[in-house]
């Protein structure tokens, strides 16, 4: 029987020449990221509830500062601290400030064919590079530190196969909201999206990050694209080379089947509080907003930068309106300093930050009070998630945030 | 299972909801508990028991990984959760620090906050107001994890 890419890489993690769905497997962990979420109490636990403290391959690790960055208080300074302490000591990689962890992870580590753990949800992210990447826990993290391994039930995998190209002013963020719009915050639980069809070959390998970045929110396990040339470039510009590169067979198995055409995605919106409550953004156009926000894991590369300040050069921000612009990394924020993008940012009102999660994740900076509304590219709305709990967050793509701060009020660039 | 009381909760249900994101960095789980549910209703963590219950719909723990979630549940002595689905980080999450979780499709539709109910994991069945549900039983390699306390202590049981 035929394997999925998903359960390729599984198998070669396993040792064993096949997997199917539902089994269960122990594999070795190519690599394991933690990052300022949660790697205090991962640490607590390696000192005080491990009865031998040991790391399997201090290689294998990475730890990235960036929920919090710089720290806003005493006891998350401490916390920090304590993971920044331990990465030195057993010579851990260990990068703070320089970015959002899973941009930093693409830029620097991910290699296609990998079995990656992050102690994150959004590392799914790494199926844009043909890596299995999926979110645990700081338990499992642990675990896998100590013995790099840990166990794994094949998921299901079921086939998005894109056909067409967006059409001019609609984004991959619009084409991922409208997938899980269409099938659901639970749709596919469990499970592994993978992306094919030659839909795929006009999407970058920074575009299909955003789609498999958001998989999580469909409740998948991971999401993957095979690496074709596209990938292999940005591989090879990065001096990297792939584990494995793997296809799909022809008779692999999948549980479901969808397609979606590509050339008739329109630009899309998700009310709060749900990621698959996804609505034409026309839809929602009017509702007035206090605070914009481009940025995160999903939608902070140069991209979305360069969609961004194209739209505002000229324009000024709304008075009533804080535009947070916050690059995915530093690499993403000096490429945008070449470009004179911050430039175009900084002269039209919006506030420039630094590379971090910011208020994606409702914590540090740029948090938002009662009543506020924000309309983001982060990854999430749900309640509360940028603050207060009766604020508001819509998702739209860096087009509709961007041309909302400009109006002050919900809209899409082409009405500005 | 001892009998316990029954929070119930909606479909989707975030783990941003069960703990704040801004309340993650605290320095430990202790601090973190008292903020269980704070943005549903900020006074569970004195209303829940120890042996008391939370019951969810479709897709329970959706969203971030963050473990603190399951770790303050079981802080507070919630005993089980019982869902018609959950996501699977939670679900995850919650078996390797010891919190059992359990799949039961008819019951949560037919309980409210302030019932009482009982559950016996082995058997999968919880007992609500004089009717017997059946659940899903958990596969035998993550029963063995939840029996052993944790993926940690079965860890520790190695050498």
């Amino acid at each position: 029987m035929g394997m999925t890419i998903a359960e390729k890489i599984i198998a070669l993690a396993a040792g064993v020449p096949e997997v199917k769905a539902g089994d269960i497997h122990t594999v070795n962990l190519d690599r394991m990221m933690s990052n300022d979420g949660t790697t205090h109490l991962t640490v607590d636990m390696y000192h005080n509830k491990l009865k031998h403290p040991h790391i399997a391959d201090p290689k294998k690790m990475v730890f990235i500062v960036d929920h919090n960055v710089p720290s806003d208080s005493p006891k998350t300074a401490a916390s920090q601290k304590k993971m920044r302490d331990f990465a030195r000591e057993h010579n851990i990689d260990f990068w703070e400030g320089k970015g959002v962890c899973h941009q930093i992870m693409m830029e620097n580590y991910v290699r296609p064919g990998e079995l990656i753990f992050g102690a994150d949800s959004h590392t799914c992210t790494y199926g844009a590079l043909g890596a299995f990447g999926t979110g645990v826990g700081c338990t499992d993290l642990l675990y896998g530190m100590v013995t790099g391994t840990s166990w794994v039930l094949v998921p299901e995998t079921v086939k998005f196969n894109l056909v067409g190209k967006l059409p001019e002013g609609v984004y991959p963020r619009d084409l991922m909201l409208t997938i899980i719009g269409e099938i659901g915050a639970n749709g596919v639980n469990y499970q592994v999206m993978e992306f094919t069809g030659e839909g795929t070959k006009t999407l970058s390998v920074n575009d299909r990050m955003v789609l498999c970045n958001l998989a999580v929110e469909a409740g998948a396990k991971t999401a993957i694209f095979q690496a074709d040339e596209i990938a292999l470039e940005y591989l090879r510009e990065r001096g990297r080379e792939p584990k494995a590169v793997f296809e799909s067979d022809p008779d692999a198995v999948y549980a479901r089947e969808y397609t979606f055409d590509l050339s008739k995605i329109q630009p899309v919106a998700a009310r709060p509080d749900f990621v698959d409550d996804v609505v034409p953004a026309k839809e929602v156009c009017g509702v007035r907003i206090d605070e914009a926000f481009l940025g995160s894991c999903n939608n902070g590369r140069i991209d979305d930068l360069r969609v961004g300040a194209k739209i505002l050069k000229g324009h000024k921000v709304s008075d009533h309106v804080r535009f947070l612009v916050v690059p995915a990394s530093q690499e993403v924020y000096l490429q945008a300093m070449k470009e004179g993008l911050i430039e175009i940012f900084m002269e039209s009102g919006a506030i420039v930050m630094n590379p971090n999660c910011s208020v994606c994740w409702g914590s540090c900076q740029g948090v938002i009070g009662e009543n506020e509304v924000l309309i983001s590219t982060g990854t999430r709305n749900f309640k509360g998630r940028a603050g207060h709990p009766s604020s508001k967050v819509y998702l739209g793509s860096s087009a509709t945030v961007t041309a909302s701060a400009i109006k002050g009020e919900i809209c899409t660039a082409d009405q500005l | 299972m001892s009998v316990g009381k029954i929070f119930k909760f909606h479909n989707d249900l975030d783990t941003d909801q069960i703990i704040a994101s801004q309340y993650l960095l605290l320095p430990n789980i202790e601090e973190m508990k008292v903020h269980t549910f704070e943005s549903l209703d900020p006074d569970f963590p004195k209303k829940a028991k120890p042996g008391d219950y939370v019951v969810g719909g479709e897709n329970f723990g959706c969203g971030s990984s963050r473990e603190q979630a399951p770790s303050v549940l079981k802080a507070l002595g919630i005993q089980a959760v019982v869902a018609k689905s959950f996501a699977r980080i939670f679900y995850r999450n919650a078996i390797n620090i010891g919190l059992p979780v359990i799949v039961c499709k008819d019951l949560p539709d037919a309980v409210q906050t302030g019932d009482e109910m009982e559950l016996s994991l082995t058997d999968g069945v919880a007992v609500a107001n004089g009717v017997t549900y059946s659940c899903t039983k958990l596969p035998e390699y993550m029963q063995n994890i939840l029996s052993q306390g944790g993926l940690i202590a079965s860890l520790n049981k190695e050498d």
